[in-house]
C-alpha cells in the first residue's frame, strides 16, 4: 500500500493504483479525456499531467503507477500551463459547434474547457475537417469533433470484443473509423456513445431530439433481458426520450445492451391506448372501460373456475403477477403459468437462479454453457465472461450451436448425449472442469424450454454436483433467464397450483373445449393456435400477437410507465420507478386486475400500490429487500428421465426483437436490417 | 584528428569487400567465442567502462542500458532489438554501416545479445532501405552458413538467431517503443513508459533496443579494450563517432572521428569546408533535424560532443550535421522541418498531433511574412506547450528547431513581417 503526498495531503492507496487514483483519494480533481476506469490506459490526451518531485517533466497521472513516497503537486504553475496548453490544442481543431451538437450540456470538453481552459483562441489557421463515418443505425458520427481519445476503440476491442473499430492515418490526419465503415457488430455498440467525451459519437435515434436539461431523469430497471440492468430513463412529458446506463457494479457495471437503450421508440408505436372488444364482425372495436369490465366480469362469472387460465408474459411486474394470482385464487382457478416458453423450472429456488451472482463470473475459472448464447441473451453478462477470459484464458465449453461469443470457446456439439458424457467424466472437457477450483455452469432456455427440460436440469445438477460446482463457499450453478418477469413469477408461485394446468396442458384443454377463458398478462410469445375457441383476454401495452388473438383487450402500462418490482436472474429484487404515464386510457396493470376483481365481485383487497406491496411482502418477505439477493439453499431438483436426441439449441436467434416493445421499434428493425446487410446471416431476420 | 589505427569502421566507404571474407580480413568475427567467454556481466561491465553513449540520438550510456535487463531469464525470453529505422533528416550513418560493414552489426548483435542473455535479435530496418535490407539479409545468410549464427553461434555454445524486419517507412517507428509496436504488427505508436522495455518490451518480454552504430562498435570495444575506447574523445564523451556531414559543404561525407572534435576542424578537414568559405556560413544543425540550429558565431569554436552541444542549447543527436550557408532561406528551411514533423507525428497524443500542424502553418506564414510580430511569441509559446508534454520525444523534436530559429534568427523573421506589411500598405494605398 504505497503512501503518497498530493498537494501536502498524505494518502495511502491500494497496490496497483495510479497517481490519478491517489489524487482522487486526496480529494483533488484531475481533468481527463482518454482515461476511463473500465478501459485500458492510453495516456494520450495529456490532460491529466501533474508535477512529480524530481521529475524533469510533468507526468501523465493516469499512467504513472503510484509509488511509495511520491510527492505530487497539481496546483503548480507548470501544471496549470500544461492543462491550458493541452486544452488549447484540443480546441484548435474542434469545430466549437456546441449549439448544434447533441453532446451540448453533457460534454466533457465543454465542462473541462470551462474549468481548465483559456477564454480566447490564438489559432488563426483553417481548422481540420474530417469526413463522417458510417457506424450503423445507432451511432451518429461527426468526426470533426473527435479528440482522438480512443475510448471507443478500446471499448470495442476490450469490452465488446469486436476489433473492427480503430484509428487510421497519422498525426493530424488520424481518423477513427470502423473497418470498411461497417456497422459495429456488437450488442453493446452504443456504449461508445456514452464513452465519447465529446460530440463525435452521438445517438442517432436521439439526434436533435432534446437537450439534457429539459429531460426528466428517472432511475429505474431495464426489462429487455433478465439481468435487470440499472438504467436511467430520460423523459420529456409523456415521451421517453432515451435510456442511459446507471452504475451498478454487481449487475451491468456501466454498460447496457443496444436493445435496452434503443427499443424505447417501440413505446411510441402500436400502443394500446383504449380497451377493445371483438365484435360480431370478428374485428376489434374500441369500447369504454365500463363496457370492457362488464363483459369480462360476465365472462368470468360464466366460466367454470377450473376452466379459467392465466399466462403471464416476460415483462410483467411482480405486483401485477401477485394481483392476478390473487384474483385467480379468489376465482378458484389453479391454472397459472409464467413460463411462456414452457421451461421446466420452478420449485426449488437454487434450481432456477443464477446462483453465483453475475459478479461471481469474475471469480470463475471454467465455464460450461448449456443451451444458451449469452452474447444475445444477456449481452452485458457476456462481456463479463469475456473480461474474465481475457485475463485468465479460462476454458469455456459450450453445449449448443457454434456461435461467436467474443471469446474462444470449445464448442462441444449440440448432442444432449454430451451431457451424459460430461456427467460420467468420459468427455474430454470434463478434465478441464475437474481441474477448476470455481467451475461454473450456465444453463439457458435453449436447454430448459424443451420437452425434456426437467431432465436437462437434472443432468446439469448432476454435473454440478460431480465437479465441485457447488461447494460450501461457491455455487456456480447458474440458470440464465431471458425474461425479466420470470424469477419474480417463479418466486411468487405464478405456477400451476395443486391440480392446475401448465401452459401446454391449457393448450390441450382448450383444444378439447375445456378452457373457457384465458387471461394473458402481456403474453405475446406463445402459440395462440390452441386457444382459438377460448375467450381470450389480453392485458398489455402493445398491439402485438396477444392482442391480435384476443377477444377483449385491456390496455396496460409498459415498464417505463409504472412502479414495479422485478427480480433478476440472480434473484435480486429491484424496484423500478415510473418515468412517464401510460398513453390514453391505459392503466397500470395491477389497478386493472383490482378493478376486474371488484366488477366480478371477488375483491382482492388492496386499493393502493402500498397496500399491495405490503400484502406481497407479507407473503413473500424477500420482496421487501430491494437490491438484495435472498440466498437459495441447494437441494434436489430436476428430473431423471433420459434426454431426447433433439439437438440443444439456444433460446432465440434475433437479439434485436424479443418482446412486444422491441418488435414495435423501428430502430431495432433498422438494426436487424443493418446487421444482416453488413454481416451476412449473423442475425437471422424474423 | 583520429588516427587511422583507431578507426572502428575501416570499410565505411565500401572500398573493400563488405562480405564475410572481407569482414574477417578486417578483424570481424575474430575469436568471437573468446569475447563471449568473458561472461554476460563482464561484457556489460566493460561496455560501461568504455563510456560508450548510445549513438541513436539520446546519448544514454549503452552499458548501463544493458545492465537494466534482468540478471536471469525467468519465464519470458530476452530480446535484443536493433533500431535500423534511420530516418532522422541529415543522418545516414547506419545506412553505410549496413551497406559496407554489415558483419560488424551482426557480430555486435551476438555479443550484445549474449550480454543481455538473449537468444534472438530483431533488426528493424527502415522500409525505404531496400538495397540495404537485401545486403543485410545476405550478410545474415552468410553468417548462418558459416556457423556464426544459429544453434552454436561462432562456436561459443550460445544459440543466437537474427531476424530482419522491414518497416513501412514511418519516422515514428524509430522511437523505440513505437518500433516494438510496429514489430509486433500494430500501428506504430509509442508506448507509455513506465514500464520500460527492459521490463516489458517486445511481446511483453525484457527487451533492449539499441541503435545500429552502438551495437556495431561493441565487438571492437571489447577486442581493443574499454580503456582504448575511453581514452579517445573527451571525458564523459568518449570514443569515436560517425559524423554525417551534409548541406553546403564542398564534399559532403560520412566520417568517423573522435568525439569532441571542433566543428570547424571537422568540416574543413573532411568535408572540404563550407561552400564559399567559412565566412559564408549561416548556421549549422549539429545533430539531425531535431536539434536546434547554431548560428555561425557559435559554430566557430564549438566541439562536437554531447555535453558541449547541450551547453550551447542544442544537442549532438545522431551527429547528422546540416550545414547552411548564406544562400539559405533559414525560415523556409525550418518550416520544411516543421512540415516533416507534422507529417510524421503519429497522432496519438494531443500536443504533438494538434501542435505540429499548427506550428507548421504558422511557420509557413512567417516564411512569407504574413503575420503579426506578436505571433512569433505565440509560436514560441506553442513550442513550449508541446515540449515535455508528450508521450515520446517527437513533440520535443518538432519544437526544438523552431525554438532555435526564434532564438537566433528573430530579427530575420521580423524583417520579413515588416517587409510584408510595407507591401500590404502600398497595395492598400493603391
Amino acid at each position: 500500500m504505497p503512501k503518497l503526498t498530493v498537494n501536502d495531503v498524505e494518502v495511502e492507496v491500494e497496490d496497483g493504483s495510479t497517481v490519478l487514483h491517489a489524487c482522487e483519494a486526496a480529494g483533488v480533481e484531475i481533468p481527463r479525456f482518454c482515461y476511463h476506469d473500465r478501459l485500458s490506459i492510453a495516456g494520450n490526451c495529456r490532460m491529466c499531467l501533474v508535477d512529480m518531485e524530481r521529475a524533469p517533466k510533468p507526468i501523465a497521472s493516469c499512467a504513472m503507477p503510484a509509488g511509495d513516497g511520491m510527492v505530487i503537486r497539481t496546483d503548480t504553475d507548470r501544471v496549470k500551463k500544461a492543462r491550458e496548453g493541452v486544452m488549447e490544442f484540443l480546441l484548435i481543431n474542434h469545430p466549437l459547434d456546441c449549439p448544434i451538437c447533441d453532446q451540448g450540456g453533457e460534454c466533457d470538453l465543454q465542462d473541462q474547457a470551462m474549468g481548465y481552459g483559456l477564454d480566447g483562441s490564438r489559432f488563426s489557421e483553417n481548422k481540420r475537417a474530417v469526413d463522417n463515418k458510417h457506424m450503423g443505425p445507432l451511432i451518429s458520427t461527426v468526426m470533426t469533433r473527435c479528440i482522438h481519445c480512443t475510448r471507443c476503440v478500446r471499448f470495442a476491442t476490450e469490452v465488446a470484443g469486436v476489433p473492427e473499430l480503430g484509428a487510421i492515418g497519422r498525426g493530424e490526419s488520424m481518423e477513427i473509423t470502423t473497418y470498411l465503415e461497417k456497422t459495429l457488430a456488437s450488442e453493446l455498440s452504443a456504449n461508445v456513445i456514452d464513452l465519447c467525451p465529446v460530440g463525435a459519437l452521438t445517438s442517432r435515434p436521439y439526434a436533435f431530439a432534446a437537450r439534457p436539461w429539459e429531460l426528466n431523469k428517472v432511475e429505474t430497471i431495464d426489462v429487455m433481458d433478465a439481468l435487470g440492468s440499472n438504467i436511467r430513463v430520460d423523459a420529456r412529458g409523456a415521451q421517453v426520450m432515451r435510456v442511459l446506463p446507471r452504475l451498478n457494479e454487481d449487475i451491468n457495471e456501466e454498460w447496457i445492451s443496444d436493445k435496452t437503450r434503443y427499443a424505447i421508440d417501440g413505446l411510441r408505436r402500436q400502443r394500446l391506448d383504449k380497451p377493445y372488444a371483438r365484435g360480431r364482425d370478428g374485428r376489434l372495436h374500441p369500447v369504454s372501460w365500463d363496457e370492457a369490465l362488464k363483459s369480462l366480469a360476465s365472462a368470468l362469472r360464466k366460466a367454470k373456475p377450473n376452466m379459467i387460465g392465466a399466462i403471464a408474459g416476460n415483462q410483467a411486474d411482480a405486483e401485477s403477477l401477485y394481483a392476478l394470482k390473487s384474483l385467480m385464487t379468489r376465482l378458484g382457478s389453479p391454472n397459472l403459468d409464467c413460463r411462456q416458453d414452457g421451461a421446466k423450472i420452478g420449485g426449488n429456488r437454487a434450481g432456477y437462479l443464477f446462483n453465483s451472482t453475475i459478479a461471481g463470473i469474475d471469480d470463475a475459472d471454467a465455464v460450461l454453457i448449456i443451451g444458451s448464447n449469452p452474447r444475445i441473451e444477456a449481452a452485458v453478462l457476456n462481456a463479463r465472461i469475456r473480461r474474465n477470459w481475457l485475463s485468465s484464458r479460462m476454458p469455456v465449453g459450450v453445449v449448443g450451436p457454434k456461435v461467436d461469443l467474443t471469446y474462444d470457446a470449445d464448442f462441444l456439439g449440440q448432442d444432449p448425449a454430451i451431457l451424459d458424457a460430461l456427467a460420467d467424466g468420459s468427455h474430454k472437457f470434463a478434465a478441464k472442469l475437474k481441474k477448476a477450483k470455481k467451475p461454473m455452469i450456465i444453463i439457458g432456455m435453449g436447454a430448459l424450454a424443451r420437452a425434456d427440460g426437467a431432465a436437462m436440469l437434472g443432468k446439469a445438477r448432476q454435473i454440478a454436483e460431480g465437479y465441485g460446482v457447488v461447494t460450501k463457499e461457491w455455487n456456480g450453478f447458474n440458470v440464465l433467464h431471458n425474461a425479466a418477469a420470470r424469477v419474480g413469477g417463479l418466486d411468487l408461485g405464478f405456477l400451476p397450483a395443486r391440480g392446475g394446468m401448465d401452459i401446454a396442458a391449457m393448450g390441450k384443454a382448450a383444444m378439447a373445449g375445456k378452457l373457457d377463458l384465458l387471461w394473458l398478462l402481456g403474453a405475446d410469445e406463445i402459440d395462440f393456435e390452441p386457444f382459438a375457441s377460448s375467450f381470450v383476454v389480453y392485458q398489455g401495452h402493445h398491439g402485438d400477437a396477444g392482442a391480435h388473438h384476443a377477444d377483449l383487450v385491456l390496455p396496460g402500462a409498459a415498464y417505463t410507465e409504472k412502479d414495479g418490482i422485478y427480480v433478476n436472474t440472480e434473484g435480486r429484487v429491484q424496484y423500478a420507478t415510473r418515468a412517464a404515464f401510460p398513453p390514453g386510457d391505459a392503466r397500470e396493470d395491477w389497478t386493472i386486475i383490482r378493478a376486474v376483481s371488484g366488477a366480478v365481485g371477488k375483491s382482492i383487497g388492496f386499493d393502493t400500490l402500498a397496500e399491495l406491496r405490503e400484502a406481497l411482502c407479507a407473503e413473500y418477505p424477500h420482496f421487501a429487500d430491494a437490491d438484495e439477493i435472498a440466498p437459495a439453499k441447494w437441494a434436489s431438483f430436476g428430473g431423471r428421465a433420459k434426454l431426447s436426441a433433439e439437438p440443444v439449441g439456444q433460446a432465440f436467434d434475433n437479439f434485436y426483437m424479443t418482446c412486444a416493445i422491441s418488435r414495435a421499434s423501428e430502430t431495432m428493425a433498422e438494426c436487424v436490417r443493418a446487421s444482416s446487410a453488413d454481416h451476412g446471416a449473423a442475425v437471422a431476420a424474423e | 584528428m583520429l588516427n587511422d589505427a583507431d578507426r572502428i569502421f575501416t570499410n565505411i566507404y565500401g572500398w573493400g569487400d563488405a562480405g564475410l571474407k572481407g569482414a574477417k580480413a578486417r578483424g570481424d568475427w575474430d575469436k568471437t567465442a573468446k569475447l563471449l567467454a568473458l561472461g554476460h556481466d563482464e561484457i556489460v561491465e566493460r561496455m560501461k567502462a568504455s563510456g560508450l553513449r548510445g549513438r541513436g540520438g539520446a546519448g544514454f550510456p549503452t552499458g548501463l542500458k544493458w545492465s537494466f535487463m534482468p540478471k536471469e531469464v525467468k519465464d519470458r525470453p530476452h530480446y535484443l532489438v536493433v533500431n535500423a529505422d534511420e530516418s532522422e533528416p541529415g543522418t545516414c550513418k547506419d545506412r553505410d554501416i549496413i551497406r559496407h560493414e554489415p558483419h560488424k552489426l551482426l557480430e555486435g548483435c551476438v555479443v550484445a545479445g549474449f550480454a543481455m542473455r538473449a537468444h534472438a535479435a530483431y533488426i528493424y530496418i527502415r522500409g525505404e532501405f531496400v538495397n540495404e535490407a537485401r545486403r543485410l539479409q545476405a550478410a545474415i545468410d552468410e553468417a548462418y552458413d558459416a556457423g556464426l549464427l544459429g544453434k552454436d553461434a561462432a562456436k561459443s555454445g550460445w544459440a543466437f538467431d537474427i531476424y530482419l524486419h522491414r518497416g513501412a517507412g514511418a519516422y515514428i517507428c524509430g522511437e523505440e517503443t513505437a518500433l516494438l509496436e510496429s514489430l509486433e504488427g500494430r500501428k506504430g505508436q509509442p508506448r507509455l513508459k513506465p514500464p520500460f522495455p527492459a521490463g516489458v518490451g517486445l511481446y511483453g518480454c525484457p527487451t533492449t533496443v539499441n541503435n545500429v552504430e552502438s551495437i556495431a562498435v561493441a565487438p571492437t570495444i571489447l577486442r581493443r579494450g574499454a580503456d582504448w575506447f575511453a581514452g579517445l574523445g573527451k571525458e564523459n564523451n568518449t570514443g569515436t563517432k560517425l559524423f554525417c556531414i551534409s548541406g553546403h559543404v564542398n564534399s559532403p561525407c560520412n566520417v568517423e572521428e573522435e568525439m569532441g572534435i571542433p566543428l570547424r576542424e571537422l568540416l574543413e578537414k573532411h568535408a572540404g569546408g563550407v561552400r564559399g568559405g567559412w565566412d559564408n556560413l549561416l548556421a549549422v544543425i549539429p545533430g539531425g533535424s531535431s536539434t536546434p540550429l547554431m548560428p555561425k558565431d557559435v559554430c566557430a569554436d564549438i566541439t562536437m560532443d554531447f555535453d558541449a552541444l547541450r551547453n550551447a542549447g542544442t544537442g549532438l543527436g545522431t551527429a547528422g550535421i546540416i550545414v547552411m550557408d548564406k544562400s539559405t532561406d533559414v525560415v523556409k528551411a525550418i518550416s520544411r522541418l516543421s512540415y516533416f514533423y507534422k507529417h510524421e507525428s503519429c497522432g496519438q497524443c494531443t500536443p504533438c498531433r494538434e501542435g505540429t500542424g499548427w506550428m507548421w502553418r504558422m511557420m509557413e506564414r512567417l516564411v512569407r511574412g504574413e503575420a503579426e510580430s506578436h505571433e512569433i511569441d505565440t509560436l514560441e509559446q506553442v513550442t513550449r506547450q508541446i515540449e515535455g508534454h508528450t508521450i515520446c520525444a517527437l513533440g520535443d523534436a518538432a519544437a526544438w528547431p523552431i525554438q532555435g530559429l526564434i532564438k537566433h534568427f528573430r530579427p530575420e523573421i521580423e524583417r520579413r513581417i515588416a517587409a510584408r506589411h510595407a507591401v500590404d500598405a502600398v497595395n492598400a494605398a493603391e
